[in-house]
């Protein structure tokens, strides 16, 4: 392990205030962050700073800081989360950057996710793929069989749940040149593809998700790859190939 | 007002059963013509919301952030309980409900805790209905682990994620009827004030969180579902937008707030690194089944550790203090939170601490005994009966890979260490509080129409609770009891017809509301919201944190009202109320902080005993553990507000009576 030292950084903002007006980025400069600190911590301090300067602080999406509820988002130094591999920007932490450094950060940027103000943009599209059919249509009445009268194998049930374990940031669709959400949605489906609860309605689902993604502006999937790369979760390119087939064997029928 | 809990007549394994055959029903018919409003969409607010929905009612659902999907509830990590007796050791609802009570230091209602425990397994079998990818065996069959406080193995999970499996379960749901038209979900709006109508909760005052604007929304019954209140310690496990506002806004308009000072101090997090730690990380307490935890037996060890020069593998084994297995032969490493983080605390306070930092505060949380025996089964499962040492190593340590990955991986980038290699550090922090709003046995508060759910209402837990029981109490809530209860009282309201938001008692509420926001808008100060927050988790943390002593509750109170008086007089809120800004949110929210940690000091004060996370330090019986003072204290503390000086807030009594469960000392030796 590193100790801790303070380091000096300046930041590149994208600054915008709201959805209707012109962007730009501006320059900050701010001293004494701890290389201990997380990203979030340090743009906390940079706002702490603002305040006290009397100047408007920089809005960003965040809330669990634990890299699970998928809010946090930002492009840094081009790269969806940042410079290190399979975390989000809430875990990612200030060593990963030296004294002197000149940061970037910029809002996720896709036609299907409108920027709302600085540095945070509306995902709600995902939602709405996800109303279309992401989900098993079963009542919360209670009156369900018992949960070990059908078993699951193993290997499907771990399979879905490393499907399951999307987060939703959107960091996919940022990465991607096409802006394809075809990775989240790929999960979605895989998921219940793989068990039997949601066999049922696999065909419907795989085409309305489908439906949905595409009349939300999503692009197409190009097979590049990127998606898999910036993925906090390690969601793979296997979700997209099943959801793929399920589309196929669901259009032909 | 006299709290009447509402409790029914009868054995404890029939209450309920009974109870809700009696309750009244609203036709299907009339369903159509009655609203619901759900505040939150985390476990209990998105099961509530997405069950409503399908009854057939009208539902809005409120959460703060920008969907649904990202309620606290996904963070959590370890399991939800249920008596399924799968494994086929020994548990039952009975032995749930025992464990529960228990666990809670005998704080907690009978009633309501048998009622969870009946509706547990049905939990499960929901959730697997809903496609939530749980843990399963080799037969294809569900796993369970165990967790604190119980020695049964009655915890279901998905790896380290159970959480978000099940809200993203809840959220599938929710998400269906949103589809479907039955639910108007409102992402990024934040509640602000109950409305009443004669006395009834008939609407809420929400702002939108991206165009500021105040909004008006009437409903028959309100339910809120909002979560807890951790964060009024600024640093907690908590997600950083949880706050109390809507239960702080419903006790102002005559809720009662219940057992506030109620906090669990969970044992296993990642120790405080520096002034500007934002918020603290949780490693599950299901590490507790692998991990052992120990400091240095000498003093020196500890000192070089600290100091750089010494690692924690250097330590021989008859050197390191595994002071829980030590203390408490029968639960060793898996007694309950508050007994293994005081006993954390008591070793640190002792100097033993190993954090390199400010405070010294760290223990250690050591695999490598885990890494050997599993590394020696799976190699013998493997058939081979002699493996090497390495492979024995690399065994073990896969093993926990499968197990824990995504925890270790998380440990391992906040803090720069191998956990495969080194023992974790651990210290306790402010997780989960079991105070909430008052509610009786409907989940109802005391004020008509107004519901309460999951960690938001105080009911089920007590003075402490078990690991995996918040994530069933918030289900059970929004699945299986308030659809009963709800529809019981809206039964009333099938000729009521529209509440119109033109009535006098919304307009004054949504005056209110604009005013405070104006107030903080306008306000001259010059200092930072969090600049506030901060200076407010030093003194909860410090006085009424792990320990508590009259000396340091008094000044807190008086330390806390000198706090509000300045906050309203320095804080300064940048930006307008007619966009996005985040630093107006906080200020609201913190405002409610402020008074509700004001509020959990004096209950703190006023309960002269130790139970569960509640310890007052002039109660410890001559080994350290908690003294409760059953003659005296048996009872939920209910507070009503009286008005801006939180002092004059009075507080009621309701007595707890064990008919069905001994009331014992808790003994975990
Ligand atoms: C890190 C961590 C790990 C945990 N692990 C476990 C575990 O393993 N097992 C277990 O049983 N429990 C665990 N818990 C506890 C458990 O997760 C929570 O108690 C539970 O999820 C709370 O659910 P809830 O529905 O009551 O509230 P939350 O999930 O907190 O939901 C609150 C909702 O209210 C909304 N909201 C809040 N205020 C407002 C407002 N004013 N206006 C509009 N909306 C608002 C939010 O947007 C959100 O939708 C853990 C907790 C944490 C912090
Ligand atoms: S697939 Fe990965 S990158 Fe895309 S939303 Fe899910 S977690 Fe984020
Ligand atoms: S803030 Fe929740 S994932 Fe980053």
């Amino acid at each position: 392990m590193s100790a801790a030292k303070n380091i000096n950084i300046s930041l590149q903002i994208w600054r915008q205030k709201d959805a209707k007006q012109k962007g730009k980025m501006e320059t900050y400069k701010l001293n004494d962050v701890s290389t201990a600190s997380s990203f979030l911590e340090m743009l906390d301090q940079l706002n702490e700073q603002l305040i006290n300067e009397k100047k408007e602080p920089v809005a960003f999406d965040h809330d669990c800081r634990e890299g699970i509820c998928g809010m946090c988002s930002l492009y840094i130094n081009g790269r969806a989360h940042g410079p290190d591999t399979g975390i989000t920007t809430c875990q990612l932490h200030m060593r990963m950057f030296n004294d002197g450094d000149t940061i970037v950060i910029e809002p996720w940027r896709s036609a299907a996710f409108p920027v709302i103000k600085d540095l945070i943009v509306d995902r709600t599209s995902f939602d709405r793929i996800q109303q279309a059919g992401g989900f098993v249509s079963v009542n919360t009445s209670g009156n369900t069989i018992d949960a070990n009268a059908t078993p699951i194998n193993k290997g499907d049930a771990d399979k879905a749940f490393e499907a399951a374990a999307c987060i939703g940031c959107g960091a996919c669709v940022a990465t991607c040149k096409n802006g394809s959400a075809m990775l989240f949605v790929g999960a979605k489906v895989s998921q219940y593809a793989l068990l039997p609860q949601g066999r049922v309605e696999a065909t419907d689902r795989v085409l309305n998700m489908v439906r949905q993604m595409d009349e939300e502006g999503f692009g197409n999937c190009t097979n590049t790859g990127a998606c898999e790369i910036e993925c906090p979760k390690g969601i793979s390119l296997e979700n997209i190939a099943r959801m793929n087939r399920e589309f196929l064997s669901a259009s032909l029928k | 007002m006299k709290l009447d809990s509402k409790i029914p007549e009868g054995h404890i394994s029939q209450k309920w059963t009974d109870y809700k055959d009696h309750l009244r029903l609203v036709a299907p018919n009339n369903r159509p013509k009655i609203d619901i409003i759900v505040v939150g969409t985390g476990l209990a607010g998105a099961s509530a919301a997405a069950s409503f929905a399908e009854m057939g009612y009208n539902v809005k659902a409120f959460c703060y952030q920008d969907s649904p999907r990202r309620a606290h509830s996904i963070a959590a990590q370890g399991g939800i309980n249920a008596a399924k007796n799968y494994q086929n050791d020994g548990d039952s609802t009975f032995r749930l409900f025992y464990d529960t009570i228990k666990g809670g230091d005998y704080r907690a209602r009978e009633a309501n805790v048998h009622r969870l425990a009946e509706v547990s397994g049905n939990i499960i079998d929901q959730c697997v209905a809903q496609g939530v990818p749980f843990a399963r065996d080799y037969g294809g069959m569900l796993d369970n682990r165990s967790f604190g406080g119980t020695q049964v193995q009655r915890t279901f999970y998905a790896a380290g994620q159970t959480g978000q499996q099940l809200l993203l379960g809840a959220y599938s749901s929710l998400s269906r009827q949103i589809g479907l038209g039955k639910i108007d979900m409102y992402n990024r709006h934040e509640m602000l004030e109950l409305v009443k109508v004669d006395g009834k909760a008939r609407g809420i005052i929400a702002r939108n969180l991206i165009t500021g604007e105040i909004e008006r929304h009437s409903a028959h019954a309100v339910i809120i579902a909002t979560g807890g209140y951790g964060n009024v310690y600024f640093l907690s496990t908590n997600a950083m937008g949880s706050n109390v506002t809507a239960g702080w806004k419903i006790h102002k308009q005559g809720a009662y707030f219940a057992n506030p000072c109620y906090v669990q101090i969970h044992p296993t997090c990642i120790p405080v690194h520096g002034t500007n730690q934002s918020k603290l990380t949780l490693m599950s307490e299901s590490l507790r089944n692998s991990g052992r935890i120990w400091v240095p037996k000498k003093i020196e060890d500890a000192q070089a550790i600290r100091a750089g020069k010494m690692k924690p593998t250097q330590i021989a084994e008859e050197d390191r203090d595994y002071y829980l297995e030590r203390k408490y032969p029968a639960f060793g490493n898996l007694v309950p939170r508050d007994v293994a983080s005081r006993a954390g605390k008591e070793v640190c306070d002792a100097g033993f601490g190993i954090e390199a930092n400010a405070t010294n505060e760290g223990v250690y949380l050591d695999f490598s005994t885990e890494i050997q025996s599993k590394g020696k089964q799976t190699a013998y499962a493997k058939g081979n009966h002699h493996p090497t040492a390495e492979e024995i190593d690399s065994l073990g340590k896969k093993w926990l890979e499968e197990k824990y990955g995504n925890l270790f991986t998380m440990y391992q980038k906040i803090t720069d260490e191998n956990p495969y290699e080194t023992p974790m550090k651990i210290y306790p922090a402010v997780h989960y509080t079991m105070g909430g709003v008052w509610v009786d046995y409907n989940l109802q508060s005391s004020i008509p129409g107004c519901f309460v759910a999951g960690e938001a209402n105080f009911s089920d837990h007590g003075a402490n609770r078990l690991g995996a029981s918040a994530l069933m109490q918030g289900l059970a809530d929004g699945y299986f009891v308030l659809p009963y209860t709800v529809s019981d009282y809206l039964a009333d309201d099938i000729r009521t017809g529209k509440i119109s938001t033109d009535l006098p008692e919304f307009v004054e509420a949504e005056k209110n509301v604009k005013e405070t926001i104006n107030k903080f808008l306008s306000n001259k100060g010059s200092k930072s919201v969090d600049h506030f927050h901060k200076l407010l988790g030093h003194i909860m943390w410090n006085k009424v944190g792990m320990g508590r002593n009259e000396k340091g509750l008094t000044e807190a109170i008086a330390e806390i009202a000198a706090l509000k008086e300045e906050f309203f007089k320095e804080v300064y809120v940048p930006g307008s109320s007619d966009e996005l800004n985040p630093e107006l949110e906080k200020a609201l929210r913190v405002a409610d902080f402020i008074e509700l940690g004001q509020l959990m000091a004096m209950d703190a004060l006023q309960r002269k005993e130790s139970c569960g996370g509640h310890f007052r330090e002039e109660y410890q019986d001559a080994e350290g553990e908690t003294l409760r003072d059953d003659e005296n204290f048996k009872f939920v503390g209910a507070w009503e507000y009286k008005g801006y000086d939180i002092t004059k807030e009075e507080l009621h009594k309701e007595e707890l009576n064990y008919e069905f469960i001994k009331i014992a000392a808790r003994n975990y030796k």
